[in-house]
């Protein structure tokens, strides 16, 4: 196995086009175990990290570029990261240890592909697109659109997610994340729910969108939740339209961690106290 | 295959070492630099006994590539005491008994250091939610987290 650390984007697409079984090295708490546990044995690894701005977070058209290899223990301490996007943070901030989190990056929870991924949710929920590197140049894509399944990306050969984009956040807007599991720490998600909005003078619903996650093969946008909820104040009627159609969509597996049923009401649960939580933030409240 | 020259610094000291690129940071240090304070539990990152600090970072040594470390700033165990002067982290532990069969130590100790340097006053339940990466399956974790609160007591009492 070879070890490359370049300097530039285009060096890093060169080599990962150039070579059969070469993998993206950025924060590594996934790869290295694979590697050690040989579920894959890459002929090279190109490590990122040493390429300008993969490891920044910086202010890109009223919203926030973060670097593929920024980890979230830093983006927790990026004070205009938290105040725009306190659910983005708090979910990447839910991934594994503190050690995990010294390493652990947006970029690799969304490229390993699990339906379970924290930070996948609250990133479609806040509309984050990537930008990718490639052999054809940098193309954009939304983060929805990058898992295609289990383990499965959109990338192609060549390609690597080299940014993440957070949109501006306009006025009383604000976004949450929850998830279950059945410990207090270190477990992956059973249900992980999103919810970005935004409010009027009147506390009434202008914008909203809502994810889920763990409940189908890849992470979903619900439609019909985001509607059950804009146009209304969040009272106890629209939590439970909102709940109901989280609980409606989603399509989870039976597991020895969680029922059919019991993740589907689960769904809607976290839906609704998510969105207590984000029109909270939204208002100026801490939550 | 030709081994790569890595040089970096370890507890100070500028360090140099070879390694094979799919060797981790924990192998490097303890196999090939001797640095065997540093223990290896599941090599999964899940039970941090190989917690390390990297440019002041705490990160687990086996989800780190050797070759990584060029250029970084590592804190490990040995680094930890002055000379015969324990930290007071590890006096404490000594004196509450915060440790049995040892495995564990290391790791918590230099996780515990990294808690305290940016939180001289954390909460038992700031202590638990930091030390959940470092799994101890002998002391039921009571006296890990009192001699931690402890030391900070006594580290904000000194200074």
């Amino acid at each position: 196995m070879r070890y490359e650390a370049p300097r530039r984007l285009e060096d890093a697409v060169s080599l990962l086009a150039g070579q059969d079984g070469a993998h993206v090295l950025a924060g590594g708490t996934d790869l290295l175990v694979k590697l050690r546990s040989e579920m894959i044995e890459p002929e090279m690894i190109v490590d990122i990290k040493r390429i300008e701005g993969m490891r920044e977070i910086a202010a890109e058209d009223g919203g926030w570029r973060i670097g593929a290899a920024v980890s979230g223990a830093e983006m927790g301490e990026h004070a205009g990261l938290v105040a725009d996007w306190p659910g983005v943070v708090e979910a990447a901030g839910l991934i594994g240890s503190t050690q995990i989190q010294g390493r652990a990056t947006l970029a690799g929870n969304l490229c390993n592909a699990s339906p379970a991924a924290d930070s996948v949710p609250a990133m479609v929920a806040a509309g984050a697109r990537v930008r990718i590197a490639g052999p054809n140049g940098m193309r954009d894509m939304d983060v929805i659109d990058v898992p295609q399944g289990p383990g499965k990306t959109a990338l192609e050969r060549g390609e690597f997610i080299a940014f993440v984009w957070l949109p501006a956040r306009g006025e009383h807007s604000s976004d949450a994340y929850l998830r279950f599991i059945p410990r207090t720490e270190m477990d992956i998600a059973v249900v992980g729910c999103g919810i970005s909005l935004s409010l009027d003078d009147g506390d009434r619903v202008t914008a909203a969108r809502v994810s889920l996650g763990a409940v189908g093969p890849k992470v979903m946008l619900v439609e019909e939740a985001a509607e059950a909820i804009t146009r209304r104040v969040l009272d106890e009627a629209a939590l439970s339209d909102l709940a109901a159609a989280c609980s409606a969509a989603a399509t989870p597996i039976d597991d020895k961690r969680g029922t059919i049923d019991f993740r589907k009401h689960v769904a809607g649960v976290l839906a609704r106290r998510a969105a207590v939580i984000a029109a909270k933030r939204a208002k100026g409240e801490t939550a | 295959m030709s081994q790569l020259h890595v040089t970096t610094k370890i507890n100070g000291d500028e360090t140099e070492f070879l390694c094979e690129a799919e060797d981790t940071l924990l192998d490097v240090l303890r196999d090939r630099l001797g640095l065997t304070g540093t223990k290896e539990g599941c090599g999964t990152g899940d039970c941090g006994a190989c917690s390390v600090a990297v440019d002041g970072r705490l990160v687990c040594s086996c989800l780190m590539l050797g070759a990584e470390a060029e250029g970084r700033d590592i804190a490990t165990i040995e680094g930890m005491a002055t000379g015969d002067q324990l930290h007071p982290l590890q006096q404490k532990f000594i004196e509450m008994a915060a440790l049995q069969c040892g495995i564990c130590t290391p790791g918590i100790l230099v996780a515990a250091q990294s808690l305290l340097e940016r939180n001289p006053d954390p909460s038992e339940e700031e202590v638990r939610y930091w030390l959940a990466g470092n799994l101890c399956r002998c002391t039921g974790y009571d006296k890990i987290i009192r001699a931690v609160m402890e030391t900070a007591a006594d580290m904000r009492r000194a200074s």
